[in-house]
């Protein structure tokens, strides 16, 4: 780590531990978000890390981004989870936005007022995102030039406290091409929340189902032109898989953490259980399995900031990060027993908020798939 | 089972319809509250299971642990907590005051515990003694009219907050192996129920504190006489695992039914989930894995029936069956993607409530201890 990387995430740690940890069991089991957590990291600038100064970011890189969702995720799968998602958004914009929409949208982004959302996944199409078939239909409204949106949108992070929405919405032909992104704020007539999943863990980030129902959304809320949506929604994918990488280390070391501090001091046998073999090899391979994980990751970030994105490392970063994060947090419910089966220890939280990992962001059945298919790709190319 | 006997079928049967009707419709609810489904568990007791090991005179359905296995894996698809509760009342009250205790003590309780009157509990951890369950430190000291005091705290106690009988493990001397076992009634002066244990998983089964202070008991409770828990705690460890695995096997179940029935309705890219190969090996691993499961356990529980005991026979069905069920559980929530993760889909209820078998009726880690001692016996050091 570099002296910035230090910083970041010594300047993490406290706050995190000051700010996040005190509030987690209490808000876990009433599944509260607090905006105000938020805000804060927002004014400390790590809402909008990776976006350039003149839009209220800090300018960092994609390594720096992912060391700090690893320390957040520390204390909190949810809020890095919130953070990981509303940057992914502020990419997106900044990335694909005229400079229009980047004065109008990114200040309130990076800064932590406002939280993003992207908005991808329907019920028919969860894996299989190119089947979508929420309609934008161009149109005359009031004498203004736009698309009429209709359908709905699940499992969607953040859904409900977002301010700003990606909506991915089909404007032509069947599958990928035919596909728009498109910037759908809060309040817009047409445009309300479904349901609020309840689910396993992340129960303080809201997910929520979108409703569109002659939502009318002006021209100059689309993304770059028709047709771009999906390529857009990919691109912003392939950043996204490492980042989630990254919040998995973090539930990962946080299980280790207490693991070993845990094995430390509880005795039975009249000795620490520690000193069990049994319990020593398991521990030997939840950080050997960390640090594969860790370094996976970085490399990817470290490639995409250097230029040079390498998508099956990312793919591999994910599914081999998030693996890691289930299996060590299970075990260290395990090495806990009956303690870290409570909801008064956090392990059991990070076990339920790791199983999620595997899915979002592309679920790692589809991660294999995508590396299967550079594979396939790099040996018929030679 | 091949081997299944007509009676155990019919027990199957009823169980299954049982289940279906009053646990499976408010697993949910239960689980979500964290709360006790006691109107089903007093239905239980017009079934006839909540003795099934205890003698037809007591009210018992005098039945083994075949039989016993067969209630949990029925009940345990439907909710895993209602049948942890189960199980801590017919298992490792009734079952052992069936086994231990004098004919005076079996006529005074068993008929309340058969009939569902009473609800029962047994206390064995403590907060310092979990794995290293010989250890425990709760006292129980001999008054000089032959009654006993006890003083100490049991910890992770099943149905605690509801059990009017609670059949507790004590030290009455200062040697490892100076333990005794009583039968304390609720509303003994200085014997109280502790703060509620919120879980992960189970949440529908109540997991109390048992606080004993200055609690004064008769004679009459002591089950055998001092020094004989040892010999209670060992007779009862088989079948307590065994069916603890049958919650497991349960769990597996339903996950692959749950799993064959997705894989047949959603449809991702224009194909069926099962046209795809790697739908198709989770799926054929873990029904295969579950048919693993199912015999070895129902193989293990038959030789007990036929009276076969040995150390590691119930342990290695109890170190194989939860670590089995647990990662079938996390699979099944992978093959439903975003589904599997919510709550209104029960896949990752089991999963949370699996991961208690693991730890529960003692650890993978001790299971493996077990075993070890049991197979390497030329290597003691």
């Amino acid at each position: 780590m570099n002296e910035i990387q230090l910083e970041l995430k010594n300047q993490l740690e406290k706050f995190r531990l000051q700010k996040i940890e005190p509030h987690m069991e209490h808000d876990d089991e009433s599944e509260t978000f607090r905006m105000d957590i938020f805000s804060e990291l927002g004014s400390l600038g790590f809402t909008g890390m990776t976006l350039p100064e003149e839009f209220g970011g800090m300018g960092l890189s994609y390594e720096d981004f992912s060391i700090a969702l690893c320390e957040i995720a520390k204390s909190s799968v949810s809020y890095a989870v919130t953070i990981s998602v509303s940057c992914m958004v502020q990419a997106i914009i900044n990335e694909f936005g005229n400079s229009t929409q980047k004065n109008k949208y990114l200040p309130a982004l990076t800064s932590g007022s406002e939280i993003g959302a992207f908005c991808l996944s329907e019920s028919g199409a969860g894996s299989d995102a190119a089947a979508l078939v929420t309609s934008a239909k161009k149109c005359q409204h009031n004498g203004q030039a736009g698309y009429m949106l209709n359908g709905s949108k699940i499992w969607i992070t953040s859904g409900g406290i977002a301010k700003t929405y990606i909506v991915m919405a089909r404007t032509g032909e069947a599958g990928g091409k035919g596909v728009s992104a498109f910037i759908v704020r809060d309040g817009t007539p047409g445009f309300s929340f479904g349901k609020k999943e309840r689910k396993m863990g992340w129960r303080i980030s809201p997910t929520r189902e979108l409703l569109f129902h002659n939502c009318f959304v002006p021209e100059g809320n689309l993304l770059a032109n028709e047709g771009d949506g999906f390529k857009i929604a990919m691109a912003a994918l392939d950043k996204g898989r490492f980042t989630i990488g990254a919040i998995a280390v973090g539930c990962a070391e946080r299980a280790l953490d207490e693991s070993v501090r845990y094995a430390l001091s509880r005795h039975q046998f009249k000795q620490a259980i520690f000193d069990f073999q049994g319990l020593q090899f398991m521990m030997a391979d939840m950080a050997t399995e960390i640090e594969c994980s860790r370094l996976l990751v970085l490399q990817a970030a470290g490639d995409y900031d250097r230029g040079t994105p390498n998508a099956k490392l990312a793919c591999m970063a994910k599914l081999k990060a998030t693996d890691t994060a289930m299996k060590v947090t299970t075990d260290a419910v395990q090495i806990l027993g009956g303690v870290g089966y409570t909801r008064e220890y956090p392990v059991e939280r990070f076990m339920r908020d790791a199983k999620v990992l595997q899915i979002v962001e592309g679920t790692n059945q589809i991660q294999r798939v995508v590396i299967a298919r550079n594979l396939k790709k790099e040996y018929s190319t030679h | 089972m091949w081997f299944f006997t007509d009676e155990e079928k019919d027990l199957q049967r009823l169980c299954r319809d049982f289940a279906t009707k009053e646990i499976a419709p408010f697993a949910h609810k239960h689980d979500e509250e964290e709360s006790f489904n006691l109107s089903a568990f007093k239905k239980m007791g017009e079934l006839g299971v909540l003795g099934i090991t205890a003698d037809p005179q007591y009210g018992g359905a005098g039945m083994g642990a075949v039989a016993a296995t067969i209630a949990m894996e029925e009940f345990g698809k439907a909710c895993a907590g209602s049948t942890l509760s189960y199980l801590a009342h017919a298992i490792l009250c009734v079952n052992n005051i069936q086994n231990n205790g004098s004919v005076a003590q079996k006529e005074k309780y068993l008929p309340k515990l058969i009939s569902g009157e009473h609800i029962g509990c047994m206390g064995m951890s403590e907060p310092e003694y979990g794995s290293d369950a010989v250890g425990i430190q709760t006292k129980a000291q001999k008054n000089a009219d032959g009654s006993y005091v006890i003083n100490g705290t049991k910890m992770w106690i099943t149905n605690a907050q509801y059990a009017d009988i609670a059949y507790v493990y004590t030290r009455t001397g200062s040697e490892r192996k100076n333990l005794s076992t009583f039968i304390v009634e609720k509303g003994t002066p200085g014997f109280s129920v502790g703060k509620p244990i919120h879980k992960m998983g189970m949440r529908s089964s109540p997991t109390g504190e048992l606080v004993f202070e200055n609690a004064k008991v008769p004679a009459s409770q002591l089950v055998g006489g001092e020094g004989d828990s040892i010999y209670h705690m060992m007779k009862n460890l088989d079948i307590e695992r065994i069916t603890i695995a049958g919650i497991s096997l349960g769990i597996a179940q339903a996950c692959v039914d749950q799993c064959i029935k997705y894989a047949g309705e959603r449809k991702q890219f224009g194909k069926h989930l099962g046209s795809f190969q790697m739908i198709q090996k989770m799926v054929a691993e873990m029904a295969t894995e579950t048919e693993m499961m199912r015999s070895f356990l129902y193989t293990t529980a038959k030789k007990y029936d036929m009276g076969e005991r040995g150390p590691s026979m119930a342990a290695q069905v109890k170190l194989a069956l939860p670590k089995m069920a647990t990662k079938i559980a996390l699979d099944a929530i992978q093959l439903h993607g975003g589904y599997g993760y919510s709550r209104e889909f029960p896949l990752e209820r089991m999963m949370r409530d699996n991961k208690l078998n693991e730890i529960g009726a003692g650890t993978n880690e001790i299971m493996i201890m077990i075993i070890a001692k049991n197979l390497l016996t030329n290597t003691r050091d």
